[in-house]
């Protein structure tokens, strides 16, 4: 099993080699560089009416600031050379403030990290015990209204109900029962006691907690009602009731635990989706996470900021699907490790 | 011999038109395609008919010409403003919503709430909501259709070639659908499409190849399965060639799940098309989507009618092309039959 990890692992780094490169080439090739936004007017300004004096002068100084930040070399050897810093724990610093990338990525990670926990958890508490209710009463009007009701979450787009909640439940024109976005309540103070600070928090993140919960949810409990439905039929169910073991022990013991298989597999996609899904929900309102971080420097084209994100997540998602398979391989005994892989 | 002969193609329709949810779905699918098809009949700002000075008019139909350049426009229309001629037309027939998508009404009344004149109401520039969620149609629908023909194109090839000629090309093709997995997807679609100029065609071509990992991986699972069953050494033996072995012979025994692929993924298509444009990073600034509409009511909140109607457009769609999919992935299943 170590082996197995172990070249897993190995094999690893040059997907994430693979990956991180293609994202590097895709920003470095697309037209127009962060230099010419910083040099106010970005792409769309003409040079038409300004004299050859000065427009020679705006890009010599566009070519220093290109050679300082090291985008006048070629693609292959930017992407050596980022490696090589990676290599050594170093991101870079921001093009936008030059800024470490750690220190920016570090400052806006422990509220996305509360989020998406608390969603992950949130999710499978309440969408396992759903999921097999839903399977074992299969059929009857509360398998029937929840199994639509999920359908109908599942089809709903987060950014539009984040919207409507900010427009009717958020302050406007009708109910003011949650704040429209940031952290903190405007009289914030630090010399709050912790459980008003707690609660302020709180108030602040229930609806992108809400918001982030539900897709996940939705998705993880049509996955767990049909995963539990198709053991229902095996033979092995209809063996073990015949041997006179009781209900809830056929239910728990072996329907469940063969309907989780599928369910740890998804943890892997989850944990991805999620971090996109925060673009959206911080976006929406306005919450200082790497969601948020992540777009805005998308936009500012503050490339070290982006391609440390990037390799991040997509670090992550390796990670996962590496995470799902060993543990797919260590509650099914009928899966072997290295061998068979199909 | 009485009994007819059951095709697959019969049986799976027959127990699709079982599935309540699917014929909804499918119905839905339908409306959709229809609204897009004729959406410049339904809302526009060119009417139908038009008489002046005695003369008949057919002004849409006359554009359609031109566009396909079968006809130029009169020269009494050529860059005519319709509503300022309808003032002395004698008789004019407009669609039932008569206003363009893009073009500011002519009373430039903007944030106008739903009402009478403007079904559900105008948006910050004075343009017809209404209008512009008739017209998204065409677009979402485009996006969807073309991103998931694109997905089902790559998947089918390149997952073919790895499951049926095996060896290294597999080795090599699996590497590539290795790293393709590990690419957080979304966080890739916000990256290039806010650092490329904003186009329709860039996001067709980005969503199209990002998603058809699943399909390819699929498709070569299933191709590994059939390559060495006795109808494909037969068909081989025959003289076939790969390619009509791999399309003609192994392809349709795979193709149904595709389709519940395909179902599902211009759901997902739409719904991420429609994100970017919230976002203000999708289709460009002129065109008029769902998204586009939705994402100008985040900076105006009291105007509910802009976060309302787009959205509820999204989820119906999304909605009718999960329905769909559902409703087909438990018609090709023989095992889910427990009726």
């Amino acid at each position: 099993m170590l082996q197995y990890i172990a070249q897993r692992l190995l094999l690893l780094i040059p997907t994430f080699v693979g990956i991180t490169f293609l994202a590097y080439a895709i920003m470095l090739l697309a037209p127009g560089d962060p230099v010419d936004l910083f040099f106010a007017g970005g792409l769309g300004a003409g040079t038409e009416g300004i004299d050859s004096d000065r427009l020679a002068e705006v890009r010599a100084d566009k070519d220093e600031l290109r050679r300082e930040l090291g985008l006048d070399r070629a693609i292959p050897v930017q992407y050596a050379l980022w490696l090589r810093r990676l290599l050594q724990g170093e991101l870079g610093t921001s093009f936008k403030d030059r800024q470490p990338v750690w220190d920016k990525i570090r400052a806006r990670l422990p509220v996305t990290i509360i989020i998406n926990v608390a969603a992950i958890v949130l999710t499978y508490l309440i969408a396992i015990p759903l999921g097999i209710y839903s399977a074992v009463r299969s059929g009857s009007r509360f398998d029937q209204l929840s199994t639509l009701t999920v359908f109908m979450l599942y089809s709903l787009p987060v950014f539009w109900i984040g919207t409507l909640i900010i427009i009717f439940f958020g302050g406007g024109d009708f109910f003011a029962w949650f704040p429209p976005g940031g952290l903190r309540s405007l009289d914030w103070e630090p010399s709050w006691p912790w459980w008003q600070k707690l609660s302020d928090y709180a108030y602040h993140l229930a609806m992108p907690l809400l918001c982030t919960t539900y897709g996940a949810f939705a998705a993880l409990s049509r996955f767990m009602r049909t995963s539990m439905l198709e053991n229902a039929r095996q033979d092995y169910i209809r063996t073990a009731r015949a041997k006179g073991v009781s209900e809830p022990m056929v239910i728990l013991k072996h329907m469940l635990r063969n309907s989780l298989i599928p369910v740890i597999t998804i943890l892997a996609g989850l944990l991805p989706a999620l971090i996109g899904g925060s673009v959206i929900i911080e976006t929406i309102f306005s919450i200082p996470g790497i969601g948020q971080l992540g777009y805005q420097s998308v936009l500012a084209r503050d490339y070290p900021v982006v391609i440390a994100l990037f390799a991040a997540s997509s670090f992550l998602t390796l990670i996962g699907i590496l995470f799902s398979d060993i543990a797919l391989a260590w509650v099914d005994p009928r899966i072997h490790f290295g061998k068979g892989r199909a | 011999m009485s009994a007819k002969p059951q095709t697959y193609r019969g049986r799976v329709w027959a127990e699709l038109r079982r599935q309540k949810r699917a014929v909804w779905g499918l119905g839905m699918v339908l409306t959709l395609a229809f609204v897009a098809l004729f959406a410049d009949f339904i809302a526009g700002g060119t009417p139908l008919y038009l008489r002046i000075d005695g003369q008949s008019y057919f002004p849409l139909f006359r554009e359609y010409a031109a566009s396909a350049g079968l006809a130029k426009l009169p020269p009494a229309l050529a860059g005519a403003d319709f509503r300022a001629l309808n003032q002395h037309a004698e008789a004019a027939v407009w669609p039932p919503i008569p206003y363009a998508s893009t073009s500011v009404d002519i009373t430039g009344e903007v944030f106008a709430p739903p009402s009478a004149q403007h079904w559900l109401g105008t948006d910050a520039l004075g343009r017809d909501v209404a209008s512009g969620m008739v017209h998204g149609t065409r677009i979402s629908l485009t996006i969807g259709l073309v991103v998931v023909a694109i997905q089902a194109t790559l998947g089918i090839f390149l997952g073919g070639l790895a499951g049926y000629y095996g060896g290294w090309i597999d080795i090599a093709l699996s590497r590539l659908f290795e790293l393709m997995l590990g690419i957080p997807t979304f966080f890739l679609i916000i990256t290039v499409a806010a650092i490329f100029p904003p186009s329709i065609y860039l996001i067709m071509v980005i969503l199209g190849l990002t998603g058809w990992i699943g399909i390819a991986r699929f498709i070569r699972g299933e191709f590994l399965k059939v390559r060495s069953l006795d109808f494909v050494t037969a068909a081989r033996a025959i003289g076939a060639s790969d390619t009509r072995v791999m399309f003609g012979h192994i392809l349709p025994n795979a193709v149904a799940p595709v389709l519940v692929s395909m179902a599902f993924g211009v759901a997902t298509a739409i719904l991420t098309e429609s994100a970017l444009s919230f976002l203000g990073i999708g289709v460009p600034q002129h065109l008029v989507t769902w998204g586009s509409i939705l994402a100008e009511s985040r900076a105006s909140t009291f105007a509910w009618w802009l976060a309302v109607f787009p959205g509820a457009a999204i989820f119906l769609t999304v909605t009718a092309y999960n329905l769909l999919g559902d409703g087909l992935r438990d018609a090709l299943d023989p095992k889910l039959d427990v009726r």
